[in-house]
């Protein structure tokens, strides 16, 4: 199937591969570059990485698995309001850190509502702070980006092989075996392995619920050697344990993963015939109403608090949330740019395309956010003053933040088309801007809407990597945010947060939307 | 050729701009919010000086050590104790020219390169409608009933919770480790900065949490609620400062020794207790706002030099973190 790709889709993910490994190792490099020495790993460093690991799996192989029964239901079923419901259980995915730690306090806190209830019934209390904290609190923001990987996968089975399964009188069983499972293991290796590299670098939050310092991770280390020691050398190793961990995870996916055998359907809507018995609709209505419970409770008791202080928002905020509607824009821009290139490059370019790509993105995602902001700081101190680029750099690494994500839906999306319409485009003579506009944009738009989607509210969050980079006067809306909270101004803070949710929320339907105008889902 | 030009093009750019000298000044990033004491000094300095005062807010020091003497940085402001040494070690500083006799603190200050502009007491902070008798020392404090939990800071990535890992040294020295597991109980969990700590306080999780002795000021004073108070140790209070300090290759050495001289002014000391909520540094009790004239405060400030913090830390850390990890 490998043709040699095109000479501008070449370049064009070469290019991206350049910038991506720029941003990952690149920026590792300079700050070894800068280091004065390393003292190697100590007993604390063995601990935090052994914690980080273990929670890490943990979080992503309960993610994931609690992710397939829920995208199944979520696939199979229709009933009014399944899009909205769709779309808001993504959105813990955009929620800042801080605020859904709050959430997930006021809900499974000591006095949260579910130790309420249980009082009320008479149940013992139940623990949030510790091990189990953690990985409640990272399947809360994964949960969605899982069952949005695996959603993706069930419709991407055409309507016609339901409807033929169905008329070979396939049963349940059958129908998981031939369809579904095929499916789910091309699609649940790439999901896991997302979330696992996600879990590696989270520091705040499992700091939070984990209950005191068994919950160090490797992130944390990272900021102490940072902030209190100045060891940059220490902290780049430490960044390339994370690296090391990454490559032995991805290695392991990559071997488990069964490549997806392409199928044409002509985008009919799907009817399963296996899902009328009553039990199964009584199943996948207890899960999806577990999930949403799950995934909307928390968000909406710390939103609700800001509804009555966004009409008193300061203008401030306002400039703010302005500011981080323009850095999102051109992020997202930028986020296609780069996932569509490189989709399209690994879907004509052949295994090292492939690889190079896959490499990267992973890379991308294991990133301590710390030493990538250090980095590009030393990078660009060299020939000019980063302060002025603050409000770019962090548009470029949102991007680059966004490309794994998009690539799991862009490319198997993009290499259809060409194991599909390809030797039919061929033959027709289609090919340069005619090709992509008639062929590849039409067949990728949904995942390009989701891919816009996902950048544009992840661009709205971020603000970890650019605290060295001052942004002088201009703020982004999550800093305005957390500088009211260190002003004690907590309420005008849970305004903020609904404004930057809301944001986060409406740019990713819009998107989303946009690329499925016509489709039933 | 062409970069000679460019080069040329930038410098008559940058001529035109310096009419008016610019003072940039390092700060972290609670300086940027207007509702922090940021604006009000800029613009209670720009009055003075004729100048532009520019602040470039995010991590001070890590983002100074980056620089080293390439910095633009012509003053510094925010510093805590806990980074002095590493930040003097840098050899990057000047001395502060200012009187330390004219400053109003709980210890003999004697350092001539960092100027503290503010401190409080390191405190826990409690809800008066929760807890009817708080404790009054470390020990009544590992000894309360089962339901007083509280929430820290990490000592590892908050300055609060530093000071507070140097304090129970301070007290304990070598019962530290003992007395550690001896809160233990009390614990619920351990955050990475104050803002999380803090939001679950005043969110109802727990009731009482780890901050500082004039943050009940800020309830008092915005908002008119009484019932957020410090817990009053009769061990003694980690004092927590925070620092300015001239750089030493600044280009505007006169604009920085003035904007030194303006800390110590009455001007920018009555400006920090309701922007920073805490107290200034040089400034008579009978001058402070009504709601920090009625503040309590501990019978003696606890503090320990940068060399001592120094030594102890590592250990300190070591202990704390073997006896919370059980």
């Amino acid at each position: 199937m490998a043709r040699s790709a095109g000479p501008i889709t070449g370049l064009a993910g070469a290019a991206s591969v350049a910038l991506l490994a720029l941003l990952t190792l690149g920026t590792l490099g300079a700050v070894a570059w800068r280091a004065e020495g390393v003292s190697g790993l100590g007993p604390a460093d063995w601990y935090a990485i052994r914690f980080t690991v273990l929670q890490a799996l943990a979080s992503a192989a309960i993610s994931v698995v609690c992710a397939i029964p829920l995208a199944r239901a979520l696939a199979r079923r229709r009933f009014p309001g399944r899009g909205l419901l769709i779309a808001l259980l993504g959105a813990p995915f955009i929620l800042p850190v801080i605020v859904a730690v709050l959430g997930l306090v006021a809900v499974f806190g000591r006095q949260g509502i579910v130790n309420d209830l249980g009082a009320v019934l008479g149940l013992p209390q139940i623990v949030l702070y510790g091990p189990q904290g953690v990985i409640l609190a990272h399947v809360f923001f994964n949960l969605p980006l899982a069952t949005r990987f695996l959603l993706q996968g069930w419709l991407a089975i055409p309507a016609e092989q339901f409807r033929l399964a169905a008329s070979l009188g396939f049963d349940g069983a059958s129908m998981r075996r031939h369809l579904e499972w095929p499916m789910l293991r091309a699609t649940v290796p790439g999901a896991f392995l997302a979330i696992f590299l996600i879990c590696l670098t989270s520091f705040a939050v499992a700091l939070a619920v984990g209950g005191g310092p068994r919950a160090t991770t490797i992130e944390l280390r990272i900021y102490e050697l940072f902030r209190f020691d100045f060891a940059l050398g220490d902290a780049a190793l430490m960044a390339c344990v994370q690296f090391a961990i990454c490559t032995g995870v991805a290695l392991v996916a990559l071997v488990v993963t069964v490549p997806k055998v392409s199928m044409a359907g002509l985008d009919g809507i799907v009817a399963r015939w296996d899902q009328r018995g009553r039990v199964s609709v009584t199943l996948d209505a207890a899960v999806i109403v577990a999930a949403a419970l799950f995934l909307l409770v928390p968000m909406g008791v710390v939103l609700a608090r800001g509804v009555p202080m966004m009409a008193a928002l300061p203008a401030s905020v306002w400039w703010a949330a302005v500011t981080s509607l323009g850095v999102a824009m051109v992020s997202t821009a930028l986020a296609l740019t780069l996932a569509l290139s490189l989709a399209l490059w690994t879907a004509r370019g052949g295994r090292v395309a492939v690889g190079l790509t896959e490499a990267m993105g992973a890379l991308v995602l294991t990133a301590s956010p710390l030493v990538m902001g250090t980095g590009l700081f030393i990078l660009l101190f060299g020939w000019t003053n980063p302060t002025a680029l603050a409000l770019p750099v962090t548009a470029v690494i949102n991007a680059a933040v966004t490309v794994p994500f998009a690539l799991r839906v862009l490319a198997p999306a993009a290499r259809e088309v060409e194991d599909v319409y390809g030797r039919l485009s061929a033959s027709l003579g289609l090919s340069g801007w005619a090709r992509m506009r008639l062929l590849v944009l039409p067949r990728l738009r949904r995942p390009l809407g989701f891919t816009a989607g996902l950048a544009a509210a992840l661009s709205m969050g971020d603000l970890g990597v650019i605290a060295l980079f001052s942004t002088g006067d201009t703020e982004t809306l999550p800093l305005a945010m957390y500088r009211l909270m260190t002003a004690y101004r907590t309420d005008m803070a849970a305004g903020a947060a609904l404004l930057l949710v809301l944001l986060s929320f409406g740019l990713f339907w819009l998107f989303d939307r946009g690329g499925r105008v016509d489709a039933d889902a | 050729m062409k970069n000679t030009l460019i080069a040329g093009l930038l410098l008559s750019a940058t001529a035109v701009a310096a009419e008016t000298p610019v003072l940039t000044v390092y700060a972290p990033d609670y300086f940027g919010s207007e509702w922090g004491p940021g604006p009000s000094i800029e613009a209670g300095f720009e009055e003075r000086c004729g100048c532009d005062l520019q602040f470039a807010t995010g991590d001070v020091l890590p983002r100074l050590l980056l620089e080293g003497s390439r910095t633009e940085a012509d003053v510094i402001i925010g510093l805590n104790t806990d980074v002095t040494k590493k930040a003097r070690e840098s050899g990057l500083f000047a001395p502060h020219g200012q009187d330390n006799g004219a400053l109003t603190l709980p210890v003999a200050w004697e350092d001539d390169t960092f100027l503290p502009f503010n401190w409080s007491y390191v405190s826990f902070v409690y809800d008066t409608t929760k807890i009817d008798t708080p404790p009054a020392s470390f020990a009544e404090l590992a000894a309360a009933p089962d339901d007083l939990k509280i929430v820290i800071q990490d000592p590892r990535s908050s300055i609060s919770g530093l000071a507070l890992l140097l304090w129970v040294k301070a007290v304990y020295g070598d019962e530290a480790s003992a007395y550690w597991e001896s809160l233990a109980p009390r614990i619920v969990t351990v955050t990475r900065g104050w803002s999380e700590a803090y939001g679950m306080f005043t969110d109802g999780e727990v009731p009482m949490v780890l901050s500082f002795s004039t943050s009940p000021a800020y309830h008092i004073i915005a908002e008119e609620d009484t019932t957020k108070q410090a817990a009053i140790f009769d061990d003694g209070h980690y004092a927590f400062f925070e620092l300015a300090a001239k750089i030493e290759g600044t280009d505007v050495p006169e604009l920085a020794d003035q904007f030194l001289d303006y800390v110590m002014t009455k001007d920018f000391q009555s400006m920090i207790p309701t922007t920073n909520w805490s107290y200034p540094s040089a400034l008579a009790d009978e001058e402070l706002p009504e709601g920090f004239q009625s503040l309590p405060r501990p019978a003696s400030a606890i503090f320990y030099t940068e060399d001592e913090a120094a030594a102890v830390r590592d250990a300190a850390l070591e202990e704390w973190r073997a006896a919370l990890a059980q």
